[in-house]
């Protein structure tokens, strides 16, 4: 080869330029130089839903790397398994890098703009507002009940220290904020990242929604019907982590589930509160808490032994933050469960609605809207597979 | 890090597929094994490292496989892609040991993945690991760990001590000074000598200097060449290899499978005269991949530059570096470094002797032999012969790039390194064996079959692993 400078060597020089990977400029850009890598290669197509996708199409625009960063879920089997992985020149690092682009898109959705910096600080914010947020319950009990009344046994009757209007309406406000920052952040997503060429079908839809409720790239994929699992937290393969976010998951779906019955029970069947330990709100809430124990637990746990080669570390504040929340709200609402018949009621009352407020105020900017990305990006998954 | 055992009961020289097979085996059996890689732990397993199947005989369709592949087909594809350059018996024996491959890498960990889009035209005959080569390699050192086999990295054998045709010890280089480990049996699966410039100008001349080395640099042929001196019978020549055409702008070495490009059959190749010298349509690409490396290797500069234009780029594989692109072919030319009056005549020429829609026979039909052939060319492209005329144009600079040399050491069907006496007779050694690349001048004289590297280094090194074994155990 000859040595001098042609256009050839330069060219070669800029494209070995934009393949080192010891630097992170644009999250887009870094993500396109690893999908052209990896569609040159395509070995890691047996893994999850990410590279299937990525080889139906040639170029990446920027929706394009959102909806397949969000399609990611972080197994680290294409990490392990990568002939490019670091140290190699290529530098290739696909689920810190989608972690991050994965980050960046939830900034980016969410409203009002001016409060995506949340999520930075999202440790420092799930903190603040969880202190506060307990702080300001108690003290509006305060406020409004004599001391008699909170410290009194009301025999499991959450309304005697807070009347059920009350409750109802400033949580239903708060819940309801949240969920239209999410759908909003839903939709623009969705509408963003959409294929051209593949319409939504009821059966699109349907098989994304089979897709999230039994977490199926979580299974790591297989033959003959086995999954292998994911490599999480370590090199190792494993189903644990899969184990600990159905918990998670379905122990939340539960809790809203029971909270759901008790407001029809409420509304529509003049049932009031407080109901048996026997009744389908409280053996709802009961498993589903259980789930939200366990479940967080564990994966705050994981996360902590996981492989710092494959972390995110600047987002480890957003991640835990979200998981401590969802556990100490369960752990303060099966506490009020196991003690609403003594005076202690009306004070964990107070704490666990005020872990109830900081859930809700930092859903749509905490690690809680991971879910309607990864739902949208399903979909898209869902609708290209048809073609 | 703790230093070296002074004796073991079996050395493994190397860390890929072949070694690895060959330690565990020899564990399994009750031996001590020490592996010394040469590289470091980030890029052990030599070119196990990019590998992405295996081609083993089997009787019936699984998870993995589409269908059967009888001993009997593997053996007779093997005889037509080395054109019959191969020893039988051993290519034979090879085959029908490669039976249960995939049911032995499974039990050590080992992942497949079921048959899908990327892997056509191999889906029936080859097994497609989950993840790779490297997913392979995670799996064989964790189940070497829990075995308790010694892997050390950054290890390099530099000499093998052979006394009166048996092997009594190695010298390592490791942790910057040289020891002595002795051991009952060694097992040499230590690939073959691609990484290394100067052997490679023994077959290549000058030319070797223009290769890339598509995979492992640390393939420098020591052992093959400590063997070689102290009397080991070769088998294949110096020049043969696995070479395929990959991107001239990619790494000097550890590119991997990514750097390949897949424009040929779709794209006239030109040298830098902007000259034509082979039929890039003879056959499908999966059966024409291999021969382009040697054919460029054969070129100027062993470079050459595919040629498309936007009807045919979308027809292949994406590349990993985008091509140079131009709205004329003379803009193209230049780019290239190529003379823009012979570009042009070499492409008018080509469309001049296309056939395309002059009758109903004749249609562009990509993925399969469409007979579409150009007339009055030489030379001609027999098949994809459509006029290369739809702006803007691309060009790929494409390279040599080896993947592995076929020259190594003579083995008998136990995988013992095959010796002259002073008497000049042919005897095996008694503890010396070799598996993986450094045996596969035995089976791949010339030519290749995708797939077969992986079950030469698995076959030769479950046997190499088991009679090391049974030294230790006499």
């Amino acid at each position: 080869m000859s040595p001098t400078e042609t256009p050839l060597t330069k060219m070669a020089a800029a494209a070995d330029y934009e393949l080192q990977g010891d630097q992170m400029p644009d999250l887009h850009d870094e993500s396109r130089r690893l999908m052209t890598i990896c569609n040159a290669c395509r070995y890691c197509e047996g893994f999850c839903g990410v590279f299937p996708a990525m080889m139906r199409q040639k170029t990446f625009s920027d929706a394009d790397l959102d909806y397949l960063a969000n399609l990611c879920h972080g197994c680290n089997g294409c990490y392990y398994a990568c002939q490019y992985a670091p140290p190699h020149e290529f530098a290739v690092n696909i689920p810190q890098v989608f972690a991050r682009l994965r980050a960046d898109t939830y900034r980016r959705y969410t409203w009002p703009g001016f409060l995506a910096g949340l999520f930075q600080k999202n440790g420092t914010l799930v903190s603040v507002l969880l202190a506060l947020g307990i702080a300001l319950v108690l003290v509006l009990v305060h406020l409004f009940q004599p001391a008699e009344v909170i410290h009194g046994e009301h025999g499991g009757n959450f309304y005697a220290v807070i009347p059920h209007n009350v409750m109802a309406y400033s949580f239903g406000g708060v819940f309801l904020y949240a969920v239209g920052v999410l759908l909003l952040g839903f939709y623009r997503f969705r509408r963003d990242t959409a294929p051209t060429q593949a319409d939504e079908t009821a059966l699109s839809v349907a098989g994304a929604t089979h897709d999230a409720l039994v977490m199926k790239y979580m299974g790591g994929g297989g033959v003959g019907g086995k999954n292998d699992g994911c490599n999480y937290p370590a090199e190792s393969f494993s189903q644990i982590r899969r184990v600990f976010h159905q918990m998670t998951f379905w122990g939340f779906l539960l809790c809203f589930a029971a909270t759901s019955l008790g407001t029809i029970y409420h509304y529509v069947f003049g049932w009031i509160a407080p109901y048996d330990y026997t009744s389908l709100p409280v053996l709802l809430g009961t498993v589903g808490g259980i789930g939200l124990l366990i479940g967080p637990l564990g994966l705050i746990y994981l996360k902590r032994i996981a492989d710092p080669n494959i972390l995110v570390s600047e987002q480890r504040g957003m991640d835990t933050g979200f998981l401590a929340l969802l556990f100490l709200v369960s752990l303060t609402g099966l506490a009020l469960l196991a003690w609403r018949e003594t005076s202690y009621m009306g004070t964990l009352l107070a704490i666990h609605l005020g872990t109830v407020l900081a859930l809700f105020l930092t859903m749509p900017y905490g690690k809680f809207v991971h879910m309607v990305y990864r739902y949208a990006a399903l979909l898209r998954n869902r609708r290209e597979q048809k073609v | 890090m703790k230093g070296l055992p002074e004796k073991v009961d079996v050395i493994v020289v190397g860390g890929g597929g072949a070694a690895m097979a060959a330690a565990l085996t020899a564990r399994e059996r009750g031996a001590s094994v020490l592996v010394l890689e040469a590289a470091p732990k980030d890029f052990r397993g030599g070119n196990t490292r990019h590998v992405r199947n295996i081609r083993y005989a089997h009787d019936a369709a699984t998870d993995f496989v589409t269908g059967p592949y009888p001993v009997d087909e593997y053996y007779d594809d093997l005889l037509r892609v080395t054109q019959g350059n191969t020893d039988k018996d051993l290519s034979r024996f090879l085959i029908e040991k490669s039976l249960d491959a995939a049911d032995w890498m499974a039990a050590r960990g080992v992942k497949f993945q079921p048959p899908l889009s990327g892997t056509i035209g191999l889906d029936r005959t080859n097994a497609f690991f989950k993840g790779g080569g490297k997913a392979v390699l995670n799996a064989y050192y964790a189940t070497a760990e829990k075995l308790g086999i010694d892997c050390r990295y950054e290890a390099e054998v530099t000499d093998l001590k052979i006394e009166d045709g048996a092997f009594t010890a190695a010298r390592v280089m490791y942790q910057g000074r040289e020891q002595t480990v002795e051991a009952r049996a060694i097992v040499l699966a230590s690939g073959g000598f691609q990484a290394n410039t100067e052997w490679l100008k023994e077959g290549w001349g000058e030319a070797a200097e223009g290769f890339l080395i598509r995979g492992t640099g640390y393939n420098k042929g020591r052992m093959l060449r400590v063997l070689m001196d102290h009397g080991a019978e070769t088998a294949a020549d110096a020049d043969q290899c696995h070479a395929i055409a990959i991107d001239a702008r990619s790494p000097k070495c550890d590119g991997g499978i990514a750097t390949r490009v897949d424009c040929v059959i779709y794209s006239i190749m030109v040298n830098r005269q902007a000259q034509r010298f082979y039929d890039e349509g003879e056959d499908i690409w999966p059966k024409r991949y291999a021969i382009w490396g040697r054919l460029l290797a054969k070129q100027e500069d062993q470079i050459a530059f595919g040629i498309v234009d936007a009807k045919a780029n979308d027809l292949f594989m994406p590349s990993l570096y985008p091509p140079l692109k131009a709205d004329t072919i003379r803009e193209l030319a230049e780019l290239l470094e190529l003379d823009p009056d012979a570009l042009e005549k070499t492409v008018t020429d080509y469309n001049a002797a296309c056939r395309q829609g002059e009758n109903k026979d004749r249609v562009f039909t990509p993925g399969v032999l469409d007979g579409l052939s150009t007339e009055g060319l030489s030379p001609a492209k027999t098949n994809w012969a459509q006029p290369i005329d739809t702006p803007p144009y691309y060009g790929y600079p494409l390279r040599t790039g080896i993947t592995f040399t076929y020259l190594g050491v003579k083995v008998d069907k136990e995988s013992r390194v095959q010796f002259k006496g002073e008497d000049g007779r042919i005897l095996s050694a008694a503890n010396i064996y070799a598996a993986g690349e450094i045996v596969s001048g035995n089976i791949l004289g010339q030519g290749y079959a995708g797939g077969i590297g992986m079950a030469i280094g698995l076959v030769f090194g479950r046997i190499a692993g088991e009679g090391a074994a049974r030294n230790v155990a006499n």
